[in-house]
């Protein structure tokens, strides 16, 4: 019996890897046990070498580790690449007709996978499913649970379940036998206590529909493209448009024209498109014209590397667009971040009538994390716009009349008998094109302000580890899992370590940045770029500079023990 | 309750040139929402960036002023929000065929319910004078000094390759024949194009109001239908001596994004009240 395990399912792209590693990962979460996948992909449909990578563990996780105790793989390549990483107790299940191995490793088990699913599921693809039944079987669990899953995944497509249910079955009783030899890597289901097996961008999905988001237009671009393929499948459910647009420019400003319209709308790219996006990110500014983008940060520049992760687009968001406007970064660092961020993205755009990019990557975005379940009872959405009362007691409108806040009375086109306006040029407070000096500096100057009640609505920096401690490690997005881990595993050390996560970037808290540093004797950043963005910032803000810097920009996410030993260089034997 | 023209007058001070075409483009366009029984809150205008694009400004009416080349996507999905109210996109012929070029193909495509008027006067006024992309061969600017020897866009023709459903063409100087067709392309179902020659009085010295005046004809009072497609792309490609003026095709069979998009057709998306019910249960779909 072990209290964690390392899954690597590894294969060539279209093998079934992500359908193994979601139901091993479904049925463990409904076991009551937590789970974190992360996935690692080439950017290509068919063939070269994709891992989907899950730890099951009695207690929570939230990043990825190593070294495996489980490989499950599909081909020839997933031994040679991966059977270095499986601990000498660990297991390597793979297909014994189709691989070649050496002798004498007492870790690996061979299964016909094919075999058995032609002659038992009667169907080639139903391999997954016999893959799936053997590691539950070696895992020590129940065959029902796996068969109560398929039959609700599969509910849909009824011709899928008999088969499945049978080719799991016979891997399960082929693995069985074997089972006791491994008994070791029985990890233990607690119950079924029901929690959320979700992903980063389905987080952001189901928070732009919990937020009332009617409309997503958006052109494909990896790791983006999950959060409009999957509006897509629920927009008819719940009044909604998802345009994919004949390009990003086309997004974007599509996104801007609903909005005016009176829903409210998102799009989504990642870095390449979002420099499309650029000038129409200050039209939304200038208009005042309330928006919603995901950013999906992925390596760069231009094409980088399609469909990995990475930090650094920070600085480039926050100053995308000429000129100057207010805006808002939200940077969530696991899924349920990412859905309530999602929702306050949407209600801070219509309150303060501004842009807001909440900035993801695809770590966060691939990623399924085990959350409790999302609770709505704190969700109201509320438009923020003209009522009926106030614009019956109107004696004119004028949409960008100049107020304390800096937010003008917004109204929906049509509504109330009224005319509504939007527009780019500097305008008056009619919002009529004006060269006019005077108004310009009123305007920019009204526009600034929203500034001040924007920098109330960011939540403070999240506290991690140790609240005492005098060494921290300060990071942002989707580094809070590994951060988190990396913390522990300093605090079992005997180093005292705390944290600071910023899920909320811009307005900058700089408030509380600066006491919480103030306290610290040494800290340092974790980013997923080269030149530490997150520390410039806080330079840039508060005008402290870290200690030291942890920073990896390969493309691949953090693991726990690399932030470990970037702190031991960086911080603790400096 | 119709409106007289002068309930969409405004006071906003004009910034075109003295005599130019936009003058009766904006007139056409006044007398084509009194002529469909619409007020001023009742219809949205969207534009870009260029002499024409600043039309909205010129009357009242809601408006959607964005930018250069962009006036089509955001009209597009301004019409998404509200199908109840007519959208009316306005722009010259470098901010909708020039920087735009890619949004005009997909809008006609996509074929949603908005109307596009084209200020087509063959060059770029509010920059001074360089060549657009439907600016005739040898025509000599201070950018084209040896003249333009680009291939020039035919707007209607394209609109055609695209089988747009209504497909027109007015003159500035022909002021009640354009509200006629602007009319026309309001009440048509799908995306109506009505490129309208307009002559420029400050940087083309040839296509003059006179110019235009010896060459248009109406098509339509000369035995054109414009229930075919094929006719209707050749004499799209009149030009020269006699320039054709009218519909040239309509297909009122087609049917448009909203009809074709199972959701916009239960009604405008902007008058759904929000059902946080249907929320949980997408929750509870991930437990």
């Amino acid at each position: 019996m072990t209290e964690e395990l390392n899954i690597m399912v590894a294969g060539a792209a279209g093998q079934g890897m992500q359908t193994i590693g979601f139901i091993l990962g479904k049925v463990f979460v409904r076991g009551g046990c937590e789970v974190f996948a992360n996935q690692d992909n080439e950017s290509r449909i068919r063939g070269g070498h994709n891992f989907f990578q899950i730890r099951v563990s009695q207690k929570p996780v939230r990043a990825p580790s190593m070294p495996l105790q489980v490989l499950i793989t599909l081909n020839q390549e997933g031994i040679d690449k991966h059977r270095s990483e499986v601990e000498s107790s660990g297991i390597i299940i793979f297909d014994a007709e189709k691989c070649k191995v050496p002798e004498n490793d007492a870790r690996l088990l061979g299964l016909p996978l094919e075999r058995l699913a032609i002659e038992k599921g009667g169907n080639r693809l139903f391999e997954n499913s016999v893959a799936v039944g053997a590691t539950l079987a070696i895992l020590g669990w129940d065959f029902q649970r796996l068969e109560d899953f398929l039959r609700a995944y599969f509910a849909a497509k009824a011709d899928m379940i008999e088969g499945n249910v049978k080719a799991a079955l016979a891997g399960y009783e082929f693995a069985l036998e074997k089972a006791e030899r491994h008994k070791g890597l029985r990890v233990r289901a607690k119950g079924s206590k029901p929690k959320m097996f979700i992903s980063g961008h389905e987080a952001v999905a189901i928070g732009a529909l919990a937020a009332g988001c009617q409309f997503m237009s958006a052109y494909p671009m990896s790791p983006s493209t999950s959060i409009m393929m999957y509006l897509a499948g629920k927009a008819d459910d719940f009044d909604m448009v998802v345009e994919q647009a004949e390009d990003e420019i086309a997004a974007i400003n599509m996104a801007i024209g609903a909005s005016y319209g009176g829903i409210r709308s998102l799009t989504a790219t990642s870095g390449g498109g979002f420099s499309l996006m650029v000038e129409a990110f200050g039209l939304a500014g200038v208009m005042e014209t309330p928006l919603v983008v995901v950013e999906a940060q992925r390596p760069g520049p231009a094409t980088g590397l399609p469909t990995r992760t990475e930090q650094a687009d920070l600085l480039f968001v926050l100053h995308a667009s000429q000129d100057e406007f207010p805006r808002v970064l939200l940077a969530p660092g696991t899924a349920k971040e990412a859905f309530y961020a999602t929702i306050k993205a949407f209600d801070l755009a219509e309150k303060y009538q501004v842009p807001v990019v909440i900035l993801t990557d695809q770590f966060l975005a691939d990623s399924y994390f085990t959350e409790s379940r999302f609770d709505l009872s704190k969700v109201h959405v509320n438009r923020h716009l003209l009522g009926e009362k106030e614009a019956g007691a109107l004696e004119e409108y004028k949409r960008y009349q100049i107020t304390k806040s800096g937010v003008s009375p917004r109204s929906i086109p049509s509504a109330f008998g009224l005319e509504v306006v939007a527009d780019g040029h500097e305008h008056d407070e009619y919002g009529h094109i004006t060269e006019d000096a005077n108004i310009r500096k009123r305007m920019v100057d009204k526009r600034s302000r929203k500034m001040g009640g924007l920098a109330r609505e960011i939540g403070h920096p999240r506290r991690m580890g140790d609240q005492k401690a005098d060494l921290l490690l300060v990071g942002w997005g989707s580094t809070y899992g590994p951060m988190a881990e990396a913390i522990d595993i300093l605090n079992g050390h005997g180093i005292s370590v705390g944290g600071i996560h910023l899920s909320e970037l811009w307005p900058f808290p700089g408030r509380q940045m600066a006491k919480i540093l103030s306290g610290a004797r040494k800290w340092a950043v974790v980013e997923a770029n080269s030149t530490g963005q997150l520390a410039r910032l806080i330079q840039m803000e508060i005008q402290k500079k870290p200690d030291g810097e942890i920073l990896k920009y390969t493309g691949r996410p953090f693991k726990a023990d690399e932030i470990v030993e970037g702190f031991r260089k960086e911080v603790v034997d400096r | 309750m119709t409106a007289a023209i002068q309930a969409f007058d405004n006071d906003f001070p004009v910034a075109w040139c003295p005599g130019c075409g936009n003058f009766p483009i904006l007139n056409a366009v006044k007398q084509a929402l009194v002529d469909v029984e619409l007020r001023p809150h009742e219809v949205i205008l969207v534009s870009g960036i260029g002499q024409a694009a600043k039309l909205p400004h010129y009357l009242r009416c809601n408006f959607f002023n964005g930018l250069h080349g962009r006036a089509l996507p955001a009209a597009t999905a301004i019409r998404i929000a509200n199908t109840d109210l007519p959208v009316i996109v306005v722009g010259g012929d470098g901010d909708t065929y020039g920087e735009g070029g890619n949004h005009f193909l997909h809008a006609v495509r996509r074929n949603i319910n908005i109307t596009l008027i084209t200020h087509n006067n063959q060059v770029f006024g509010l920059t001074r004078g360089q060549a657009s992309p439907t600016t005739e061969r040898g025509f000599v600017t201070r950018v084209q000094t040896h003249g333009v020897f680009l291939t020039p866009l035919n707007p209607l023709v394209v609109a055609l390759a695209f089988e747009a459903p209504f497909v027109a063409r007015g003159f500035a100087g022909h002021g009640k024949h354009l509200a006629g067709l602007i009319r026309e392309g309001i009440i048509a179902e799908g995306f109506s194009l009505i490129d309208v020659l307009q002559p420029c009085v400050s940087f083309d010295h040839v296509h003059t109001f006179q110019w235009y005046n010896e060459r248009v004809y109406d098509l339509n009072e000369n035995g054109h239908d414009p229930h075919d497609l094929m006719t209707a792309i050749q004499k799209a490609r009149e030009w020269g001596e006699r320039i054709p003026l009218g519909i040239f095709y309509r297909n009122p069979e087609k049917l448009s994004f909203e009809k074709e998009s199972p959701v916009l057709a239960n009604g405008p998306l902007v008058k759904r009240r929000f059902d946080p019910s249907r929320v949980e249960k997408l929750i509870d779909s991930f437990l």
